[in-house]
């Protein structure tokens, strides 16, 4: 593997991660990181959204007019959306999936990392770059994701994927299952991320 | 007395960006100063009064099952529908305030065209699908004052964060990080508003 695709790999999961250093795709990133299998669906739908448009895309680079590109980036986005959306609805019953994701799910259209993505990388590169570079940032959202969710989860409601694990006599911290403490953790992982990478930090 | 309280419960219970976090992106990117935050909020507020009854209608006499032939189901085009009447209207308002009222085109300038993807205006849509309002006058008053309380909400940062340049916040914490933590406080403390029943 050559220098420039490891970099393409590596980049987005720490150095430049979307969600602490680009600052996009917050929206669902803070709602539906109460469970850990939460967290996990909406990582993998992300993943493969990003990955999959960012490669149509790339092919389809050379024969979009700029004029109309958003519309046409909207539309890719949107089948993909469509498509993860109508797998989980045939999932739905057998592992439980919460409705309250499918919103969420349907705001992968407007996650900003999938067009960030694209306009950013995808249509100046070739589509096998390109794809590692969708699939990359989607491993970093959603190792973000799963942070904040693995903290929620264990202190909120003293599971792990639905599994108790803390002590009988833990009486779960309800401040944490509400919406205002994931951004509050939010700042605390970027709190520790820049103060690991003092280069980050802004003036 | 049902629209007032869907009102005013939009805009403080059931607020965009601290209840369900939506339009965070550009909630965080373009909060650095008041009036650019104000200009921003104005025309969220427009763009969703005027897509979601749109979306609404759409949603009841096309997409929903048996709207058009009798068995047949349309609901999962909706993703596709609704940000096809969101980007197409954010074109045409774009080309409206071009021709008609240059001044305020040039005072919003780039914010007008990235309405098309702020994820407040779909989840408007979204919701609207979800909750399944009785008529279209309830789906405006649920825009409406959902556009309100994201235009509060951002006003009330922007003002913040310009406070903010003078505090002497840990350099690691410096931008970002202290405005995630901002908001978080204010969120909890718009959850007192969630205990009163409207």
């Amino acid at each position: 593997m050559d220098a420039k695709i490891k970099e393409t790999i590596l980049n987005p999961i720490f150095k430049g991660n979307p969600i602490t250093v680009l600052v996009l795709g917050i929206c669902s990133a803070l709602a539906v990181t109460v469970t850990l299998k939460g967290a996990l669906v909406m990582a993998l739908s992300v993943i493969v959204v990003t990955g999959v448009s960012c490669l149509v895309l790339s092919l389809l680079r050379n024969t979009i007019p700029s004029r109309v590109r958003i519309i046409i980036q909207l539309v890719v986005v949107s089948m993909m959306v469509i498509l993860v959306d109508q797998v989980l609805k045939s999932f739905e019953a057998t592992y439980a999936i919460d409705r309250q994701l499918s919103v969420y799910i349907g705001l992968i259209i407007t996650n900003c990392i999938v067009m960030g993505r694209i306009e950013a990388f995808a249509l100046g590169n070739k589509p096998w770059p390109s794809f590692l570079d969708g699939l990359a940032n989607g491993v970093g959202y959603g190792l973000i994701l799963i942070i904040v969710a693995f903290f929620r989860e264990l202190f909120g409601s003293g599971t792990l994927f639905g599994i108790q694990v803390m002590p009988a006599g833990y009486v779960p911290n309800n401040l944490i299952i509400l919406p205002p403490a994931a951004l509050i953790l939010l700042g605390c992982i970027v709190w520790v991320q820049r103060g690991i990478q003092k280069d980050l930090q802004e003036k | 007395m049902e629209y007032l309280s869907l009102f005013v419960k939009s805009i403080f219970v059931d607020n965009m960006v601290f209840a369900y976090f939506l339009g965070m992106c550009s909630y965080l990117a373009v909060s650095k100063n008041v009036k650019t935050a104000a200009g921003l909020g104005v025309a969220v507020i427009f763009v969703l009064c005027c897509t979601l009854p749109i979306n609404y209608l759409l949603n009841k006499f096309v997409l929903a099952p048996d709207a058009i032939i009798e068995g047949v189901d349309l609901s999962f085009l909706s993703f596709i529908i609704f940000i096809a009447v969101i980007a197409a209207f954010t074109q045409i308002v774009e080309m409206v305030v071009e021709k008609f009222a240059p001044s305020l085109y040039s005072a919003l300038g780039i914010y007008l065209p990235l309405i098309a993807v702020n994820c407040a205006i779909l989840g408007g849509s979204l919701f609207m699908q979800q909750k399944d309002f009785a008529s279209c006058g309830e789906a405006t008053v649920y825009a409406l004052g959902s556009g309100i309380g994201w235009f509060l909400a951002i006003v009330a940062l922007a003002a913040l964060r310009e406070k903010m340049a003078y505090a002497n916040v840990p350099p690691a914490l410096k931008g970002i990080g202290i405005t995630f933590i901002t908001v978080g406080l204010m969120a909890i403390a718009f959850m007192t508003f969630m205990g009163i029943s409207l």
